[in-house]
């Protein structure tokens, strides 16, 4: 299926799931879910980088905290200088995704000649300096943390939390849609080359150091995105709980459990994951989510490695668990840049 | 489908080395090689285990990087060139171990090089161009049939004519086939050696490296021999063979 | 800032001292990680595990917490033998050790922090010790001996740790493993059944690593994650596997957090040891006394 017609699919998608929210008349259902499609982008832009090229990047919870401290910074701006209150979400999304693309960028190119391992180490060190930064940094509260106002009613939509939940519904229809794209292009098809052997992707013609780049910029991008909006939603930033390790640990596990060579693993990760760990906080409590995430992710990795959708392939289709069909790559496609 | 004939630096030579050296900590693997080879040549490359042939391989193609000495590929020099550059210049090479990409089909694993290196060299412009020679290139080495089974699928010598596929979908200029033919049977050996000789037929310069004696004298039009890292002879392949240093290094 | 000779000792002794420990924390890792190449970040958890231990066992017999550890060591060994054996299996037999062999052990990091703070909450917890409370006075020097006792004892650790690498047979099979497996299987030795007693012995240091944090310092869960860079950043700049060059490592990194908190405050610290590991990572991979 090209691109439009799927894009158009999910916004149709996205449309219905928007209605069927409001239906249910409860603000409680934006909350949870606004937070489980901040999850399908974060798993999404994690999944470019660690399930397409297999770099794991620990350090999800940097680029949502940067995301997140790029709106704080503009609504301090904003508040000293007395503008006019309201940036839309979609401005702020831009500002910090562009803020943790150029992040991504750079730590990409401090640490991407580095071997798997030492990447993954590299990326957790990346995040406690990015996180000393700014927990030094008083301009947006330090480690005191920051408040951030959450403006009352909107016209037209309502209260401001349904207003977050479909920019962030639109979010996670955009980063499927990037993701899905890429897969099916050429540059996924690099990505591919680097997971799997990158020493013979360099011989046969793969700038790998340039497509690794791609990725740890686009991924950034994203979770930076995923993190604009994080303010207006919790009221309250905190350092520590943002640039966190639960954000990194939730990141991979969703792929992982859903599948990580293709753009509906981690859609499905997320789907299945997060809506356990809404209904174990709820339940339960919330200290238990992690350790559902950690036991799922250990299951998930000794008996099911290629997760949800592996399973899938090999029972229904019996084709190899790690093979996805790919048919036809096109040579002019948008994608066939690099 | 010819490859590309083989271009020329100033003197002629496709691929000129010089004073080539390289060390890993103390250990010296490699040590003054200079060598030149012609356009259209069929150069084989033989010596005993640890002489330094891979390693040679490796600081031609950029997976190394040497300490002293030059490459120069068709005229130009390949200092600070990555991998996939010169591999874009028309260098290719094979692994002596197999490498193919374990998740992609055969197809797939042939559409790499066709669309990082000859689509961005501007040779092919349509995806039906790039089918076109993907099911060409593995109808020429009879693995057709297989075009949608993954790597792990295949038998030993299947997986030799991928790899030797793969370099060969690159449309090199010169290729280098790293003991392509190690551990296959006699017949197989003769398919490799045909696949070989066709290629050059085409156009392209090859350098065999290889153990088994049979294969590289019949092969090759000229022989170099590497023992412990140094170049210690150059010349026709029925000379070489009768040279003493040469007996001594493999007898001796 | 004022600058004082006498803080500026006091700070550099300080770090030397908590160098010690914080090389008995990273011997473990250098086992795994430097010799093995296995990228268990789940290291401080299993050392949060020891501190908890001994805080069990202290706060219920009153029993000093280094004998707890000690005696606790085995039951850690065989925590390590029966994970190693799981990731073996799982993902080193596969060749799949990079992406899910990490994703596995960044898990058991999450199972086993959780499962503490639902067991024992998220307060701090302490031990009590006679060498707890005093400070030795050495001119201007101040020796705290919470500090002191854990730091020897962590010398003495690795000491013997490096003794039994290098002059016992299991030690250098070890060793061995790391390079040369062919070999190793040629003299009939099992060399996945090396590893198993290696990463044994990498689990069973996390015991001993326990009590002495729980000495320095109160110890809640989520304490560990603090290590987890420290511990990385330790091993690579000492080269990855190299005893000795862990010990010089930790004490660098020790000295230079000791300095940056003292003159700079603590909020810098973290960042310290982080900043050392990308520093080594970008220029010099090999660590400092690379292998």
């Amino acid at each position: 299926m090209r691109t439009l017609p799927f894009l158009l699919i999910c916004l149709v998608v996205a449309a219905a799931v928007f209605a069927g929210s409001l239906a249910i008349g409860n603000d409680y259902v934006f909350f949870a879910g606004y937070v489980i499609l901040q999850y399908v982008v974060l798993s999404t832009a994690w999944n470019i980088l660690g399930g397409y090229c297999g770099y794991v990047n620990f350090g999800t919870g940097a680029f949502f905290a940067l995301g997140a401290y790029s709106t704080v910074a503009i609504y301090k701006l904003i508040e000293n200088n007395e503008f006019p209150h309201i940036v839309p979400i979609p401005v702020l999304m831009l500002v910090g995704g562009a803020v943790s693309a150029v992040v991504g960028l750079g730590m990409g190119y401090l640490t991407l000649r580095l071997r798997g391992a030492f990447f993954s180490i590299a990326t957790l060190a990346l995040a406690v300096v990015l996180e000393t930064l700014v927990v030094n940094w008083d301009y947006v509260g330090g480690s005191r943390g920051a408040y951030v106002i959450r403006p009352e009613q909107l016209p037209l939509i309502g209260s401001y939390i349904r207003y977050l939940f479909l920019m962030m519904l639109l979010l996670a229809v955009a980063a499927i849609t990037i993701s899905r794209l890429i897969e099916h292009s050429r540059l996924g098809y690099g990505f591919a080359t680097i997971r799997d052997d990158e020493l013979a992707a360099e011989a046969s013609g793969v700038p790998t150091l340039r497509l690794k780049l791609i990725a740890t910029t686009l991924s950034g991008a994203l979770m930076g995105m995923a993190g604009a909006p994080f303010p207006y939603y919790i009221g309250y930033l905190q350092p520590d709980s943002t640039f966190g390790l639960d954000y990194a640990v939730n990141s991979i596990a969703m792929p992982l459990i859903g599948g990580t060579t293709t753009w509906v693993g981690p859609l499905i990760g997320t789907l299945l994951l997060g809506t356990l760990q809404q209904v174990a906080t709820v339940t339960i409590s919330s200290a238990v989510n992690l350790l559902i995430v950690g036991f799922l992710l250990v299951f998930f990795v000794i008996v099911a490695p290629n997760g949800i959708v592996g399973l899938v392939h090999t029972y229904w289709q019996r084709k190899p668990a790690e093979f996805v069909g790919r048919r036809h790559v096109d040579a002019d496609a948008p994608g066939a840049v690099p | 489908m010819s490859g590309i004939a083989g271009g020329a630096s100033s003197n002629g030579d496709l691929l000129q080395i010089d004073n080539l050296g390289k060390r890993f900590g103390g250990f010296v693997a490699l040590e003054n090689i200079s060598l030149s080879v012609a356009a259209g040549e069929r150069l084989g490359l033989i010596g005993p285990n640890g002489s330094g042939k891979s390693t040679l391989v490796n600081c031609i193609c950029g997976t190394l990087r040497n300490e002293q000495g030059a490459v120069r590929f068709d005229g130009r020099k390949l200092d600070g060139l990555e991998a996939h550059q010169r591999t874009r210049l028309g260098l290719a090479r094979s692994f002596q171990l197999p490498r193919p990409f374990a998740s992609l089909t055969l197809a797939d694993n042939i559409r790499i090089p066709l669309l990082y290196t000859v689509a961005a060299r501007g040779i092919i412009h349509s995806t039906r161009e790039v089918e076109e020679r993907c099911h060409h290139l593995l109808g020429e080495v009879g693995l057709e049939a297989k075009a949608q089974r993954l790597p792990r699928d295949l038998t030993q010598v299947e997986m030799r004519k991928l790899e030797l596929a793969r370099a060969m979908a690159a449309l090199p200029k010169l290729l280098i086939a790293d003991e392509a033919m190690a551990g296959l049977t006699h017949s197989e050996i003769e398919e490799i050696l045909t696949l070989l000789s066709r290629l050059n037929a085409q156009g392209v310069t090859i350098i065999l490296i290889e153990h088994i004696m049979r294969a590289v004298m019949s092969f090759s039009r000229r022989l170099v021999v590497l023992v412990s890292g140094r170049k210690i002879a150059d010349g026709a392949p029925e000379a070489v063979m009768r040279d003493p240093e040469v007996e001594r290094a493999y007898l001796g | 800032m004022i600058f004082s000779f006498d803080l500026l000792i006091n700070a550099i002794v300080s770090g030397i001292l908590i160098g010690g420990f914080y090389a008995a924390v990273t011997s473990g890792v250098s086992l795994a990680f430097g010799i093995l190449d296995i990228v268990n970040i789940a290291h401080p958890a299993f050392i949060i595990l020891g501190s908890y231990v001994a805080y069990i066992v202290n706060a219920t017999f009153g029993i000093d917490p280094i004998l707890t550890a000690i005696v606790a060591t085995p039951l850690f060994y065989v925590l390590g033998a029966g994970i190693y054996q799981i990731y073996y299996v799982s993902f080193e037999k596969r060749g799949q050790e990079s992406l899910r062999g990490l994703a596995f052990f960044f898990g058991l990091l999450f199972i086993t922090e959780v499962s503490l703070v639902l067991y024992f909450g998220v307060d701090y917890r302490y031990v009590a010790a006679p060498y707890i409370g005093p400070t030795w006075h050495l001119g201007d020097v101040d020796l705290p001996l919470r500090i002191m006792v854990p730091c020897v004892v962590s010398l003495l650790l690795i000491a013997a740790l490096q003794l039994v690498l290098t002059r016992t047979f299991i030690g250098r099979a070890i060793m061995a493993v790391a390079q040369d497996q062919l070999a190793l299987r040629l003299m009939a030795v099992d060399p996945i059944r090396i590893k198993r007693i290696a990463f044994g012995i990498a689990i069973a240091t996390a015991s001993l690593a326990g009590a002495f944090l729980i000495i320095i310092q109160p110890v809640e869960p989520s304490v560990g994650r603090e290590y987890i860079g420290r511990v990385f950043a330790i091993c690579v700049l000492g080269g990855m596997g190299s005893l000795p060059g862990t010990v010089i490592a930790a004490m660098l990194v020790g000295i230079v957090e000791s300095l940056t908190s003292t003159f700079y405050g603590p909020s810098w610290a973290p960042a310290v040891s982080f900043g050392f590991l990308l520093l080594t990572l970008a220029v010099r991979p090999a660590g400092l006394l690379g292998r």
